[in-house]
């Protein structure tokens, strides 16, 4: 039971909190190519999401963050996607799905793959859509917000709190983000055994 | 005649065990109700959803429970499926034939509620909450159920 509690004390730490500077990652993009978060060095932040191809929430979020991307990333704070789930466990997120799913609609950002499933780890996700907002201070990516898009899953239309967007808007005009952290249900991240 | 009767009878009953079961709508109101509710001596609530691969798997673990329970408790199922899924969760219901009460939540505004259900909650399901409904004792688990863990939690909240 004690070794229980510790390893769970010692799990709690082992992933970001809102403050803390993301270290450099380096994932495989639907295109092939390698993308590293240190390719951002030179913008305002970057809108990091843990997503996938299957989940009813990631599906109905899928406009809104091609829309999050479009709006944001020409202000600085482009989207980068992951998706970790392990794809023995849903064959749905497997490369060359995320590869269709990516051309289907025409992806503008980077839709990473986390076969390790160790970014997720270390940022903490749990569910998708879920989002780690980043900014860049003197090239260290530091936590900002954790959590939600928005306060209306199932239509977008209806939502009245854009989380995301107003972390970002706030972070643009050089003001603190009003919510930092929200909670999300969605599907949990398929983790290997 | 009375063969026929007897037939048509056990046709009815039969329904109303297996086929009689659909979900309600509901908004946070009705699930606060639950939440609250002191009419048996322990609530079971669980957070589920058909596309919830490690929810489905749990849920014969809790109409176990409703198949030997003696009343003195109450399994309420709360799914999180959208609720313009509602007649796939009912083809759902039917096809594993779920006889615990199932609502379908339709708020959401997560964070205008998660907290009030358990503040420990990230939003992850599946999710069960067990409550002592006389002594407010309270366990919640935010992960798959495993077998047996389910009698534990109850004789946990009666202690």
């Amino acid at each position: 039971m004690l070794i229980g509690i510790t390893a769970l004390f010692a799990g709690k730490a082992s992933y970001y909190e809102l403050g803390e500077t993301v270290k450099n990652f380096t994932l495989k993009n639907v295109d092939g190519k390698m993308v590293s978060l240190s390719d951002y060095k030179d913008k305002a932040g970057v809108i990091v999401i843990f997503d996938c191809n299957t989940c009813p929430f990631s599906k109905a979020y899928n406009d809104r963050i091609i829309s999050l991307n479009n709006h944001y990333a020409s202000k600085g704070y482009p989207v980068v996607a992951i998706n970790a789930n392990n794809p023995e466990q849903s064959p749905g997120d497997s490369f060359s799905e995320m590869v269709s799913l990516a051309k289907g609609k025409n992806y503008n950002f980077p839709y990473l793959v986390d076969e390790t499933q160790d970014v997720a780890k270390s940022f903490g996700a749990t569910n998708t859509p879920h989002v780690f907002v980043l900014q860049n201070e003197a090239q260290n990516f530091k936590v900002v917000y954790i959590g939600t898009i928005d306060n209306n899953s199932r239509n977008a239309s209806a939502a009245t709190k854009k989380y995301v967007e107003d972390a970002v808007d706030a972070l643009i005009a050089n003001k603190s983000v009003p919510l930092s952290k929200t909670k999300a249900i969605g599907c949990g991240i398929k983790w290997k055994e | 005649m009375m063969p026929r009767f007897v037939l048509m009878l056990t046709m009815v009953l039969g329904c109303t065990n297996l086929c009689g079961q659909t979900a309600e709508v509901v908004k946070f109101e009705r699930l606060e109700t639950a939440l609250k509710s002191k009419t048996s001596e322990v609530q079971i609530i669980n957070f589920w959803a058909t596309w919830c691969g490690p929810c489905v798997q749990e849920l014969p673990f809790f109409q176990s429970l409703q198949d030997k329970h003696d009343g003195s408790l109450k399994i309420t199922l709360v799914s999180l499926d959208f609720a313009d899924k509602i007649s796939a969760v009912n083809s759902f219901i039917r096809e594993k034939k779920l006889s615990p009460e199932v609502i379908i939540l339709d708020e959401p505004d997560y964070n205008s509620w998660i907290d009030r259900v358990d503040s420990r909650w990230t939003g992850a399901i599946p999710a069960t909450l067990v409550i002592n409904t006389a002594t407010g004792n309270r366990k919640f688990v935010e992960r798959p159920l495993k077998e047996g863990e389910l009698e534990q939690l109850i004789l946990d909240v009666k202690n």
